[in-house]
């Protein structure tokens, strides 16, 4: 299954920052190659942030699998962005 | 603090900047502080939404000052559809570039999953990227309330909403920022938003009182600029909002000498001459003494001399008017056909008083008549609040006088005879001359009395006369003679012996100024 991603980040904000490491760490343990992500920075590209109805950063954006689903703050809290992600269950397999 | 420095570098002063809402910037003396945000606090339903977009829309069409709307509660979709009934068309103003509008209306699907520390970056680069492609001046927030049940830390949720309405400051916008509140008189808002935007903060209420709907906007605090203090009622008609700054009028009618006639020769001759051109005349008495009789001499004389007339009928309908009038030989029907008259009929019960005032005004800013005559005045008494009716004559007065017409209002006194009736005990100060007709039982005989109790600037006749109505109109005749305690409504006969005694203590009277 192909995983289409999008992050929104404010610059080199702290959050920013902590939330894309956060990410790329869980997407490699558990999607390998099977993921896109794009990083938007907010301040350059305000219009697309408008577009997604975005309020907070960082903010990912799950687009595929459907249903589409946001996670918001640095995504410290594993738990709950395998949950926004429906990656749960993988976990289990894993373990 | 920033704040601070420029007020002091503007030598103390808050310029403001027109509202876009009539009668507001009177309320606030000249407006809305520039440069700043203002909080609008309000129960749900007391037109915050109406007042944000109304400050946009007019801004736009009358100040060409381009504005944004943030909207946190409804659709992009719903608002563009609720606000056409007001004929404004959202949709052109964007397609043409003077107006945007950031959505931030919740998500139907709605679950956001919180995964750690976030902040509000994103509707800041989105405010400020509208503001930048409009090129706005003015920003309305709407309804930052909505925003505290998106997210669960609320602390985290103000103290971004404080750096949203820094941000709005930095820019240089003047804006509008909504909240909710759950009562009419408590906290200022909820969450306790009044916490970041607390420098200017409004307040509508939409309360009822005695059955009555009745909407008012209050200035809570401007900081460092004055405004008018307390409550004023506003109504919401085909245009938008209104302010009615009732008591906030400034009285700078000029006054004139110009006398105009009653109608009635009689009449004339005891109010010394006649009404004054700009004067407000309040005729007071019971059913049937002659009061709509006095209204229609009036406008009819009125019209003999090619003068506009209009009368307000909140009591008998037209064709009642017009049948009355054909019998005491007045010819309404003719004035009316050549445009010279204009009656006005409504239910005092069909709208609320300052709806009734707007309509009044309106109805005299297009037909701009010089006499004018609301029959009767009790009739809209009995359907407000007595601070409201007191507002409403203050304001129907003075909108009157500054345009330099005469108005003729009536009162119904409650008791047959005597009495004062409750409308001239609110207005009786605000009016400049006051006629008495009342009932008087003599020697088991109704007759009945007619006095000029005041007359600002004139000389008037103090006496009591007897007066008789008839199909050709009003026959004023003698004043009672040896009869005391009329006004008071128990009249009773003074013995010849007395009034030769009392003559002879006093001398009588003299007719002159």
């Amino acid at each position: 299954m192909q995983y289409v991603l999008k992050l929104y980040v404010t610059s080199q904000t702290p959050n920013s920052i902590r939330a894309l490491e956060n990410l790329r760490q869980i997407c490699e343990e558990l999607l390998e190659d099977r993921y896109e992500l794009r990083v938007i920075d907010v301040l350059k590209e305000p219009q697309l942030a408008e577009e997604d109805k975005i309020i907070a950063t960082p903010t990912l954006v799950k687009h595929l699998p459907s249903p589409i689903r946001r996670i918001i703050g640095d995504l410290s809290d594993r738990d709950k962005v395998l949950l926004g992600l429906e990656l749960v269950s993988k976990i289990e397999e894993k373990v | 603090m920033d704040t601070r420095t420029t007020q002091q570098t503007s030598e103390g002063a808050v310029s403001k900047i027109a509202s876009g809402i009539p009668g507001f910037d009177l309320i606030s003396q000249g407006g809305l502080p520039e440069g700043r945000p203002t909080l609008v606090s309000g129960t749900s339903g007391s037109a915050k939404t109406i007042l944000a977009l109304q400050y946009l829309v007019h801004s736009i069409e009358q100040q060409d000052m381009n504005g944004v709307f943030v909207t946190f509660e409804e659709t992009p979709k719903d608002i563009r559809r609720n606000v056409k009934s007001f004929g404004w068309d959202l949709e052109s103003l964007e397609k043409n570039g003077k107006l945007a509008i950031v959505d931030v209306s919740p998500e139907p699907d709605g679950n956001v999953i919180e995964a750690g520390n976030y902040d509000f970056s994103a509707l800041l680069a989105r405010v400020e990227n509208a503001v930048k492609k409009v090129n706005a001046k003015r920003v309305s927030i709407d309804s930052v309330s909505a925003i505290f049940s998106q997210f669960a830390d609320s602390g985290l949720v103000r103290r971004e909403l404080f750096r949203l309405a820094a941000g709005l400051k930095k820019m240089g916008v003047t804006s509008l920022i909504t909240a909710e509140r759950t009562q009419e008189y408590g906290d200022i808002a909820r969450y306790g938003v009044e916490e970041f935007v607390a420098d200017n903060v409004i307040i509508l209420r939409n309360i009822l009182s005695e059955e009555k709907r009745r909407r008012t906007i209050e200035i809570l605090k401007y900081r460092g600029a004055p405004h008018q203090k307390g409550e004023f009622p506003f109504t919401i008609s085909g245009q938008g909002i209104e302010v009615l700054p009732l008591s906030a009028m400034e009285l700078t009618q000029k006054s004139s000498t110009v006398r105009i006639s009653t109608g009635n020769d009689d009449l004339d001759d005891m109010c010394g001459g006649g009404f004054f051109r700009d004067s407000i005349i309040l005729a007071s008495g019971a059913t049937g003494c002659g009061k709509t009789l006095t209204v229609t001499t009036f406008l009819d004389d009125g019209s003999r001399r090619g003068e506009k007339t209009l009368v307000f009928a909140f009591e008998e309908s037209r064709e009642q008017l017009l049948r009355n009038a054909i019998g005491w030989n007045k010819g309404f029907r003719k004035w009316e056909e050549e445009g010279l008259l204009k009656i006005v009929c409504a239910y005092p019960e069909s709208l609320g008083l300052e709806d009734h005032l707007l309509l009044m005004r309106k109805e005299i800013e297009s037909f701009e008549p010089s006499r004018i005559a609301v029959d009767s005045l009790s009739a809209l008494e009995r359907v407000s609040t007595g601070k409201s009716f007191r507002e409403f004559v203050i304001a129907l007065t003075s909108f009157i006088k500054a345009r330099e017409t005469a108005g003729l209002f009536t009162a119904t006194t409650a008791s047959l005879m005597g009495g004062t009736s409750v409308t001239e005990a609110h207005i009786s100060t605000i009016t400049d001359t006051i006629i008495l007709m009342r009932y008087v039982e003599l020697m088991g005989k109704m007759e009945r009395g007619i006095t000029v109790l005041k007359m600002r600037g004139s000389w008037h006749d103090k006496s009591i006369r007897q007066y008789e109505i008839d199909d050709k109109g009003m026959h004023i005749g003698r004043p009672f003679l040896n009869v005391g305690g009329i006004l008071a409504g128990t009249p009773t006969h003074i013995v010849t012996v007395e009034t030769e005694r009392l003559e002879g203590m006093f001398e009588q009277e003299k007719v002159g100024v």
